[in-house]
């Protein structure tokens, strides 16, 4: 390697003939070095790093899979539907269903509030806010959600908790608890307050991604709803929403990503202990979800007690895998089909 | 229903008078996009039941003038109106008016076609009426047939109704959003370029279809094509640089300018 570097630092003439014959081989090879252009470079590390990913995604499924291999072979599909979760040695029993059923319902709790409290904030920062206004508060929001989770679960457990136990729980369960959803005792540390705190931590992502959908909407859209007599709030549901629907539908499923996935805030505010008892049959008991559940019982689980938690991680890794796709196609769809209109 | 009816009775009454009604007046209308001022007191009498035509070199401010005519001019944020603009004698700028009842007398067409894109053909044109609280499904059948009709769409489209607004032509997108701004039945319909996006054939059926309009409906119609001005249009307004400089009936005004930048113009000399 010495002598073609040589041989590009030799620029004197008479330095040169006697090289040639020699160099040939290292010449084509500094050909092709030149060749290889920064743009080369950038595809190769940006196809490689790209590539990485998707072996880091094999990788995790083979290893999720590989150890609840166990778990799938003793209980088979009942590992799904099963409600037992004992780990005493020699009478183990697993069903994953009550955490299954837990992380559907928190997210779906998640997903429904969040959405409203989300298409609120878009639409004010979108459509009504003063220009002057409109960056600042949509960078406070996304502050949002660099707040660690933990952060979160403090504050659900020690303020949020109570609010919710006050002024929800408390009404709901003494004029409403005649309804099986809002049976039981009201106390804050339920399947309701993880919801809700969870509702809150999606926020940012959701009216973020629905904003830019927003401002994605061409303003021919909005005018087309004034000129035939569109009252504000008219203008904003025919021209914005409709237009831009698939882009907020994929940002409320990229929210309900997050919210089965996240586990830190949920397992300090949901209160419930693994076993039949936590099915969520009423919002105002304690629950357990599948990351929730994972994450307390990691620690000292081992043999066929580990590869139960696989196969609970396999189940959310697919949850997650199948709605982060969708969400991302939807979203996807917006900003490229611009619906044939004339532009 | 009720429009026809009044039109109908309102006939021997128009041919016995004089002079035609009014139906849009601007008076000394000024406007404003921040400091620029692009309307110079423009005051325009705009004769019912007919086309009127708005020609002059671009940016001069054609669309601006109609876009105060229905008050669309003040969503622009940093817009800026005085003056006065009548629709039958009532000032659509005087307190407590509400745009939005403006806007559903004024219809508007815009340069490019823009029809909702989620939403099919039906319902596009169903739009406005919903709006308005109609729910009836026989009254929006009528409605949607006849706003069709008028927009020359409906035998094109009448099996494939169910069609989403965007597959169709540009043309027929056009004719679309016309049909949607009549449905609402307003008094006035304002196109803005309608036929710029469009080709020779598809500018020749809304030429006709405007045509068709003048009985029911005002129509004002800003354009670059001088062709396409004297074709349609019974009156022509020629704006230079935000001012009225000439405005006449088209056969005098483009045979006989009284002004000298009318001719250049009308001649090719500049715009
Ligand atoms: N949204 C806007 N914001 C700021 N200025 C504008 C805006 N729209 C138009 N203007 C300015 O107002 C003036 C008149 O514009 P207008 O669109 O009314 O002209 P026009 O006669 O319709 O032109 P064209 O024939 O090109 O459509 C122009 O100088 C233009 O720069
Ligand atoms: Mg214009």
């Amino acid at each position: 390697m010495g002598i073609p570097r040589f041989s590009i630092l030799a620029t004197t003439e008479e330095a040169a003939p006697a090289k040639r014959a020699e160099d040939k081989v290292s010449d084509t090879f500094f050909q092709k070095l030149k060749g290889f252009s920064s743009d080369d470079l950038f595809e190769f590390l940006a196809t490689s790093i790209g590539s990485l990913v998707l072996v880091i995604l094999i990788v995790t499924s083979v290893v999720l899979t590989r150890g609840s291999l166990a778990v799938f072979g003793k209980f088979g599909f009942g590992f799904l539907t099963g409600t037992d979760w004992n780990t005493s040695l020699g009478s183990e029993s697993y069903g994953a269903l009550p955490y299954i059923l837990g992380t559907l319902v928190t997210a779906g709790i998640a997903i429904s509030v969040g959405i409203l409290i989300s298409l609120g904030i878009a639409i004010f920062l979108s459509e009504m806010a003063p220009s002057f206004l409109r960056s600042p508060l949509s960078q406070v929001i996304e502050l949002l959600a660099a707040v660690p989770s933990v952060i979160y679960g403090f504050w659900g457990l020690f303020v949020f908790r109570f609010w919710v136990r006050d002024y929800l729980e408390t009404p709901l369960s003494t004029y409403l608890g005649w309804i099986p959803a809002f049976h039981g005792t009201a106390t804050g540390y339920d399947i309701l307050t993880a919801g809700l705190v969870l509702s809150i931590m999606i926020i940012p992502t959701v009216s973020s991604v629905s904003k830019e959908t927003m401002m994605a909407v061409p303003s021919s859209q909005r005018e087309a709803a004034y000129s035939i007599g569109a009252t504000r709030w008219e203008v904003v549901k025919l021209g914005v929403l409709r237009y831009g629907r698939s882009g907020i539908f994929g940002a409320a499923i990229l929210g309900l990503g997050r919210a089965v996935g996240e586990t830190m805030a949920v397992t300090m505010v949901i209160g419930g202990t693994p076993g039949p008892y936590v099915l969520p049959t009423s919002l105002l008991k304690g629950g357990v979800t599948l990351s929730s559940l994972i994450a307390t019982e990691f620690g000292d689980a081992t043999g066929l007690h580990l590869s139960a938690l696989f196969g609970l991680g396999i189940v959310l890794f697919l949850f997650a895998l199948v709605i982060n796709i969708f969400a991302r196609l939807m979203v996807w769809r917006v900003f490229k089909v611009t619906g044939g209109i004339v532009e | 229903m009720d429009k026809e009816l009044k039109a109908e009775n309102t006939k021997p009454i128009l041919i016995s008078r004089p002079v035609e009604p009014l139906k849009i007046q601007t008076d000394k209308l000024n406007a404003w996009f921040g400091n620029n001022h692009v309307l110079k007191d423009v005051s325009l009498r705009i004769k019912e039941n007919h086309v009127t035509a708005i020609i002059g070199p671009s940016g001069c401010g054609k669309s601006t003038l109609i876009r105060c005519m229905n008050r669309m001019h003040e969503l622009v944020p940093q817009a800026k109106v005085s003056g006065a603009v009548l629709l039958d004698d009532a000032n659509v700028y005087a307190k407590g008016v509400d745009p939005v009842s403006v806007r559903r007398k004024i219809g508007m067409v815009f340069q490019k076609p823009n029809p909702f894109p989620t939403m099919s053909v039906y319902d596009n044109v169903a739009a406005g009426l919903k709006l308005n609280g109609e729910r009836d499904h026989a009254r929006l059948d009528r409605a949607v047939k006849r706003s069709l009709d008028l927009a020359f769409l409906w035998e094109e489209v009448k099996h494939e109704l169910d069609k989403s607004g965007s597959s169709l032509s540009g043309g027929q997108q056009q004719r679309l959003c016309i049909a949607r701004a009549l449905a609402v039945e307003p008094e006035v319909l304002l196109m803005d370029e309608p036929c710029s996006a469009l080709d020779p054939i598809a500018t020749a059926k809304i030429e006709e279809l405007i045509t068709n309009l003048k009985d029911q409906y005002t129509v004002v119609i800003v354009t670059h094509n001088m062709q396409q001005a004297a074709r349609v249009s019974d009156y022509t307004a020629f704006l230079y640089l935000g001012q009225l400089i000439e405005y006449g009936e088209t056969t005098n005004l483009f045979e006989n300018p009284t002004e000298e930048l009318t001719e250049r113009y009308l001649t090719g000399k500049f715009g």
